[in-house]
């Protein structure tokens, strides 16, 4: 075959199984929208702003589980998208990123619109390439997915400068396509010790992350949990990994859990580590969390193991792999004078969900979205005290049915994200809670998601006003509320029918929960908006820097 | 960067690391050492193999951190393998000369 270099990359990407693409043309980048144009096989969604491409692409794979692709021109193409893979990396997200760069003769001359898109993505991306020959793309394409996927997942970058995309190769075979690398063989003397603690334990608790998702370990984790009498808790990472209302389940840990979730772990004798990372908005003060607890940590990423706490077991190998052999190890145990301390605990400190009997307040909203959905559903977030009311308060069931900006915490994300959810898996309704403050971050968006007609229902809880960091002064910063609250009202429903999206408004509707449920069996994108009261709070809330156990409010 | 708790004082290690010779893989090495506040105090770096590869050693002080630093060098995917050395900080010392 005689192809060029634009030609090469959508013959790899269409082997690679891609279908779906996202980005935003320009000059440098028009020989591979060329070479594009002519698929049978792969779509582009053309997006509004680069970092709306990039969280399409994650909404694809964050739904999937496989690598999704974005594209960019050179220059502001490029860093547009760096929020977007940034986001990618602190989650673990596979994506592959391509962009094109100035013709290699220029590069290192300040030619218009070039940037240094490799040294700007080596520090957010897993790998990254300036691919200088066009041979070399038989290579780094399939690479790109096997890095992107194996191990601890997570966003690659290819720059392609413009003559390698139009210069001409010719090749005899495709190489195969990029797969997943196998993960490394489980150490099985670790695994016995780690039953042996397990066995031993009295009041052990699972602490799932991320990594549970990533590895499809949901059910085996469950089962696991059911067999040795384990309660779970969930990082805002791994919620949907096991029932929420399962009777084992602890709900999410760290900064906004329960307090019951905190006070139980403050009780374990073991923790069992699964995919997780210790991050500090899950564990608070890192040497006063768990104190009395022997750890076992197993992760797929050995530079996890002792970064932050040091395990008595370190195993490092895949989640869901390990879960099962510990499986055949673990006595079977309903441990059931620990799992009745856990359930009092429960009695005397759950979650308080005030005015959730009212539609149209913070958790209210919630709860009434969630009672006309099931489990099939797919909930995306932006970033704020919604984001926060949305985990603690939604009844998640499934792996994969949550997608959050956990680690970076970007608002902006959650429109975008939701578009490539829907893209992705089109039967299924996708549901994004937004804050009036995040929903600006990417509302051009809109626009993408009424031309692809996706199935998104955006329900923008209006505080007009920045509400976590209004949270924050208020309660932290003497009240002194600065540069939090929007000082003007922005009409959402004018900017969301000037995109043509249809708009449905709690605030003025006299049955707003039959106002909800048509909103959500509506065919296509629409906007609901609804009035939060900017003085509601997320609580229980541990203060930075304190412990778990030292909650406020709640 | 990378500024000890307490004034202790650390003993120096050399890591040898063998990666893919292309441009860019000291830029993965030494923005990885910075990102990640860890100290580099001397690199030397050479081709071998026909210019295949590189060896790159790193002067480092042995604390705490230091195995942390090295599984996160090892996840680089442009780096072949990581050895730890002791002994062999002469050729640091010796270069000292040249830079009087
Ligand atoms: C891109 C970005 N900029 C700034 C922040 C810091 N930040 C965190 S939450 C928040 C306010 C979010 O407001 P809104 O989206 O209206 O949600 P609310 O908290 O009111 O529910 C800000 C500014 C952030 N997380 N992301």
């Amino acid at each position: 075959m005689h192809l060029s270099g634009a030609q090469l990359i959508v013959r790899l990407l269409e082997q690679q199984g891609i279908r779906l693409v996202s980005g935003i043309p320009g000059g440098p980048a028009l020989p591979l929208y060329d070479a594009l144009a002519q698929s049978m096989q792969i779509r582009h969604v053309l997006a509004r702003h680069e970092q709306g491409a990039g969280f399409i692409a994650q909404g694809m794979a964050r739904v999937s589980g496989h690598a999704a692709v974005c594209l960019a021109s050179s220059g502001p193409g490029a860093t547009n998208l760096v929020t977007a893979i940034a986001d990618a990396k602190l989650d673990s997200i596979p994506l592959v990123c391509i962009t094109a760069q100035v013709p290699s003769a220029m590069i290192g001359t300040d030619a218009f619109q070039e940037v240094d898109t490799y040294g700007i993505s080596i520090p957010i991306t897993k790998h990254n390439w300036l691919v200088r020959d066009v041979r070399d793309l038989l290579t780094i394409i399939p690479e790109a997915f096997r890095i992107a996927e194996s191990g601890r997942p997570g966003p690659v970058w290819i720059d392609i400068p413009k003559d390698v995309l139009t210069a001409s190769i010719d090749v005899a075979v495709l190489p195969l396509p990029g797969l997943r690398r196998a993960a490394p063989e489980l150490n099985l003397d670790l695994l016995g010790r780690a039953a042996e603690l397990i066995n031993a334990a009295k009041t052990p608790v699972l602490y799932l992350g991320g990594g549970v998702i990533a590895a499809n370990a949901g059910a085996a984790v469950t089962a696991l949990a059911e067999q040795a009498g384990l309660p779970a808790t969930m990082t805002l990472m791994a919620l949907g990994a096991m029932p929420v209302d399962h009777p084992l389940s602890l709900g999410m840990l760290g900064m906004h859990g329960a307090r019951y979730t905190n006070y139980a772990l403050e009780e374990a004798d073991l923790l069992v580590v699964l995919g997780a990372r210790f991050d500090d908005r899950a564990i608070g003060n890192a040497d006063k969390f768990c104190p009395k607890a022997a750890i076992i940590h197993i992760d797929i990423d050995m530079a996890e193991l002792g970064k932050i706490r040091r395990p008595d077991v370190a195993i490092q190998g895949d989640v869901a792999a390990a879960v099962e052999a510990l499986r055949s190890l673990v006595q079977a145990n309903p441990r059931t004078q620990w799992c009745e301390r856990v359930a009092e605990l429960k009695r005397q400190h759950p979650l308080a969900l005030p005015h959730v009997e009212d539609p149209c307040s913070h958790y209210g909203l919630v709860h009434a979205v969630a009672a006309e959905l099931d489990d099939e559903a797919v909930i995306v977030t932006d970033v704020g005290q919604h984001q926060m009311w949305v985990a603690q308060a939604y009844p998640f069931r499934r792996s994969r049915q949550w997608l959050t900006s956990g680690g970076l915490g970007t608002m902006g994300f959650g429109l975008p994200a939701s578009i490539g959810a829907s893209l992705a898996q089109p039967e299924r309704t996708v549901v994004c809670f937004s804050g009036d403050g995040s929903l600006k971050m990417n509302i051009q968006e809109m626009d993408t998601a009424v031309e692809e007609g996706v199935n998104v229902k955006v329900i923008v809880m209006d505080n007009q006003s920045l509400g976590l960091v209004h949270q924050q002064q208020d309660m932290f910063y003497g009240k002194r509320i600065f540069a939090a609250d929007y000082k003007r009202h922005t009409n959402f429903q004018k900017i969301a029918e000037g995109f043509g999206m249809q708009v449905f408004d709690l605030d003025a509707s006299p049955d707003p929960r039959a106002t909800l449920r048509s909103a959500l069996k509506a065919k296509g994108p629409c906007l609901v908006h609804c009035s939060i009261d900017v003085q509601q709070k997320v609580f229980p809330m541990v203060p930075p820097g304190a412990a778990n156990t030292e909650m406020i409010g709640g | 960067m990378g500024i000890p708790h307490e004034e202790q004082v650390f003993e120096k290690v050399v890591l040898e690391l063998s990666v893919h010779n292309h441009p860019g893989v000291m830029s993965h090495v030494c923005g990885l050492f910075a990102r990640r506040a860890f100290n580099v105090e001397g690199i030397l770096c050479m081709p071998v193999d026909a210019g295949h590869e590189s060896r790159i050693w790193l002067l480092v002080r042995n604390d705490t951190r230091l195995a942390q630093m090295i599984s996160q060098v090892e996840k680089l995917e442009d780096v072949i393998g990581v050895a730890q050395r002791g002994a062999d900080r002469r050729v640091f010392e010796q270069l000292e000369a040249f830079f009087q």
